[in-house]
């Protein structure tokens, strides 16, 4: 039996040498020569500057800005998580209310019938990076009306984001509110010259 | 209906792979020679080498037994250890500290027995180093012993031969040949999609309003391919395959939810192959599907539809669909998919956060935990589909009124007697332990969610720990020194109950003369099986578990129109 475990224990030794330290290693060094941006985040960077990372939401609060959803952990990228609330709880009802309420105050002219469901749900991670074409629409006037440029374009900026379904088929259409304001902030800055 | 196009297409893709997949695996385990042989045999007897392994060696079931719980018990408590000290070793950039006792035993039993119920964040609570010596390790580790000692049992069951094998050598074997090569090629793709690969921890970014955001990155590819491809579903980050990091668009949604179904999928026809009966594997395959199919459209259609929760404040949607947990990217029709696959192949990683789901769409991933048999994990999950199978010809020998007979054996007391207890421990498991947790005042302080769901919360926990999921109800106040050991508990006895079982049949049949197919035996390959064989999964399902799901998720439905 002593011998038996003193092998078995060489065996958990070499396995975990090879899968959790030569493995992930070698991975590394494949990945990051193939796909550096991806492989260290998908970090956007302006005038060399990082400002976010593509693929994670990042919280807006100012009217200027477009928005994103409610977020569980406040877009804070150290944590990630949901409000777990069950549709029976009446938290839920209470913090949908509070959602709606806001997003109404913010955007003058929107009809509550108008507002899409995600807007005013948290995401699961709380880190969502998008928001759907229809809650990015009726943000447009408020955000035009901000930055003091016409709506046309600004509804044009938001056209120019949506990703929709691939062939056709696969994915949700979706609007990426970073890389939305990033081309926000160029246009206000092509406006101004 | 974007849903069924994608349902279908993923299907469609594991048919394919099924073939090639399934005759891989039994190459693997009946060491044929192969093609590949130039590569992986000098990797191989390298291993046998430094270890000090003789591949030769033949085992009995009670040996091979011996070996899986002998080699499961030494990672555990190496990977304790190094879990309790992890903070004076190196690799924290985030500056995790050690685990504590019960928190680092949970964890340890947790990825050991592929269940990956995680009661702590993976943002703050464990070390890079721990995420690859540990975790990955573990996840790696796990997901061969599921696979190896299935093959055990499939050797058992088609020869006549006390030899099962040599748990070594089909341990490195599967390793080597199968569960590297797929997850570094999946790790590739996710890459490439957007996972992040690298050991440079935390990112500062000056956000657009000017305040400043960190970012959490990390080795998170090699850990999201195997997570899956091994059916473990243990996060890097706490929000799990929600978070855009570890499941950044929709197509690692689908690859990921393809990785969940490849191996269970493809080991029933190496089982077709291995008890050369493929016709009788073709129609378990088949019923698995049917059952499969209908859950996963009845989890969409509810998440679709949530009713009176969203219809009373009056917004966009008709229908409304259900966005409180989940992202945008995948929607409330990928999501409730996702939720399906992750515990039909009892993998436990969520795209979106089950507590939040309507009643109904909740109740399918809970019951589909409960039923542990529609595919299941890698290896574990074709234990049970044979543990039902035995069962349903027992079932049908008793109503024709000969004695039973299973692969050319006879089913007799002893066998039947042990299944009988296999199929007992899962419900037992789960109902004695949500039920002490609902009485105890240390127990149901987990509890977040008023009235039936807080019950659907404590069934769920001990389900998805029990059938060695590892989704959870996240809302639920996990990391307690009682929920730590109890969940503990749940999932060790759950995993090695069940397999040890297993191969004590298996060690039993293979002992058996087998006897030649006579005009009056049960087949097996037919649709009349399949039919009488869905029908006691569902039966034996719903009876035990038929009034615990009333009071929880159906109540709650109830309680919401």
């Amino acid at each position: 039996m002593g011998e038996e475990i003193k092998r078995t224990i060489k065996f958990t030794l070499v396995f975990m040498v090879l899968l959790g330290l030569v493995y992930p290693f070698v991975m590394t060094g494949i990945a990051n020569l193939l796909f550096p941006y991806q492989a260290k985040g998908s970090i956007i960077k302006v005038d060399g500057k990082p400002v976010g990372s593509e693929l994670i939401g990042q919280k807006f609060t100012d009217p200027r800005w477009f928005m994103g959803r409610p977020s569980a952990v406040d877009y804070d990228a150290t944590s990630s998580g949901g409000t777990n609330y069950a549709l029976s709880n009446p938290k839920f009802h209470e913090e949908l209310e509070k959602n709606i309420e806001e997003f109404l105050k913010k955007n003058p002219g929107v009809k509550r019938s108008e507002i899409p469901a995600d807007i005013v749900t948290s995401s699961g991670s709380g880190l969502d990076p998008h928001i759907s074409p229809k809650a990015a629409y009726l943000q447009v006037k408020r955000v035009a009306k901000v930055n003091g440029l016409p709506e046309e374009v600004v509804k044009k900026l938001v056209d120019k984001n949506i990703e929709g379904r691939f062939l056709g088929l696969f994915g949700e259409p979706r609007v990426n509110v970073l890389k939305l304001n990033l081309s926000l902030l160029e246009e206000i800055k092509k406006h101004k010259k | 209906m974007y849903s069924n196009i994608e349902l279908f297409t993923m299907i469609a893709i594991i048919v394919l792979l099924t073939k090639p997949l399934g005759t891989y695996m039994y190459n693997i385990f009946e060491y044929k020679p192969m093609r590949s042989d130039k590569i992986f045999l000098p990797v191989e007897n390298f291993i046998y080498k430094i270890t000090g392994i003789n591949p030769e060696e033949e085992m009995d079931w009670k040996k091979y037994a011996l070996t899986f719980l002998l080699v499961n018990m030494v990672m555990m408590i190496i990977t304790y250890f190094i879990l309790r000290v992890q903070q004076f070793l190196p690799l924290n950039p985030t500056g995790a500290k050690n685990m504590e006792s019960s928190l680092a035993f949970n964890t340890v039993i947790s990825f050991m027995t592929n269940t990956n119920l995680q009661h702590y964040a993976g943002e703050d609570g464990i070390t890079f180093l721990s995420q690859m010596i540990v975790i990955v390790f573990l996840m790696f580790t796990s997901a061969a012993s599921g696979l190896v000692t299935a093959a055990a049992i499939m050797r058992g069951l088609s020869k006549k031969t006390t030899n099962l094998g040599n748990f070594y050598a089909d341990f490195v074997r599967i390793t080597v040949r199968l569960l590297l090569p797929i997850s570094m090629l999946a790790t590739l793709i996710l890459v490439w999609q957007g996972v992040p690969q690298t050991f440079a921890g935390k990112v500062v970014v000056d956000t657009l309003e000017g305040g400043k955001q960190t970012i959490i990155t990390g080795p998170v590819a090699v850990l999201e391919s195997i997570k899956h491809l091994g059916t473990n579903g243990g996060g890097f980050f706490g929000a799990n395959s929600s978070h855009p990091f570890e499941n950044p668009t929709w197509l690692t949604n689908m690859i990921e939810m393809l990785l969940m179904m490849l191996l269970p999928t493809s080991l029933i026809y190496t089982y077709g192959l291995m008890i050369n009966n493929k016709k009788h594997a073709l129609v378990l395959y088949i019923s698995l599907f049917v059952i499969f199919i209908l859950l996963a459209v009845g989890a969409v259609y509810a998440e679709n539809h949530p009713g009176v929760a969203y219809s009373k404040l009056h917004i966009y949607g008709k229908p409304y669909g259900n966005y409180e947990g989940k992202e945008v990217r995948f929607g409330v029709s990928q999501s409730p998919l996702f939720a399906t696959v992750t515990t039909a192949f009892t993998t436990g990683s969520v795209d979106s956060m089950h507590d939040s789901y309507t009643p109904l769409g909740g109740a399918v991933p809970l019951i589909l935990m409960m039923l542990n048999t529609i595919f299941g994990g890698d290896g574990a999950g074709l234990q049970n589909i044979i543990m039902y199978t035995i069962l349903t010809v027992f079932l049908t020998g008793l109503m024709v009124g000969r004695t039973p007979e299973y692969l050319g054996r006879k089913i007799e007391t002893k066998e039947i007697k042990l299944i009988a207890l296999a199929i007992l421990v899962h419900p037992f498991l789960i109902l004695f332990s949500s039920a002490l947790t609902v009485m105890l005042k240390v127990g149901a302080s987990s509890v977040t969610n008023p009235l039936y769901h807080g019950l659907t919360q404590v069934l769920y926990e001990f389900s998805s720990a029990a059938a060695n999921n590892g989704s959870e109800f996240a809302g639920f106040i996990g990391n307690t020194v009682f929920m730590n050991i109890m969940t503990g508990l749940v999932m060790f006895f759950g995993r090695y109950i069940t397999i040890i079982l297993m191969l004590a049949v298996a060690g039993s049949m293979a002992e058996k003369i087998p006897a030649p197919p006579s005009p009056g035996t049960f087949r097996t390959d037919n649709a009349i099986f399949g039919a009488i064989f869905i029908a006691v999964v569902l039966i034996v399902g719903a009876l035990t578990f038929f009034p615990a799901v009333i009071l929880g998720p159906i109540s709650e439905f109830l309680s919401m129109t």
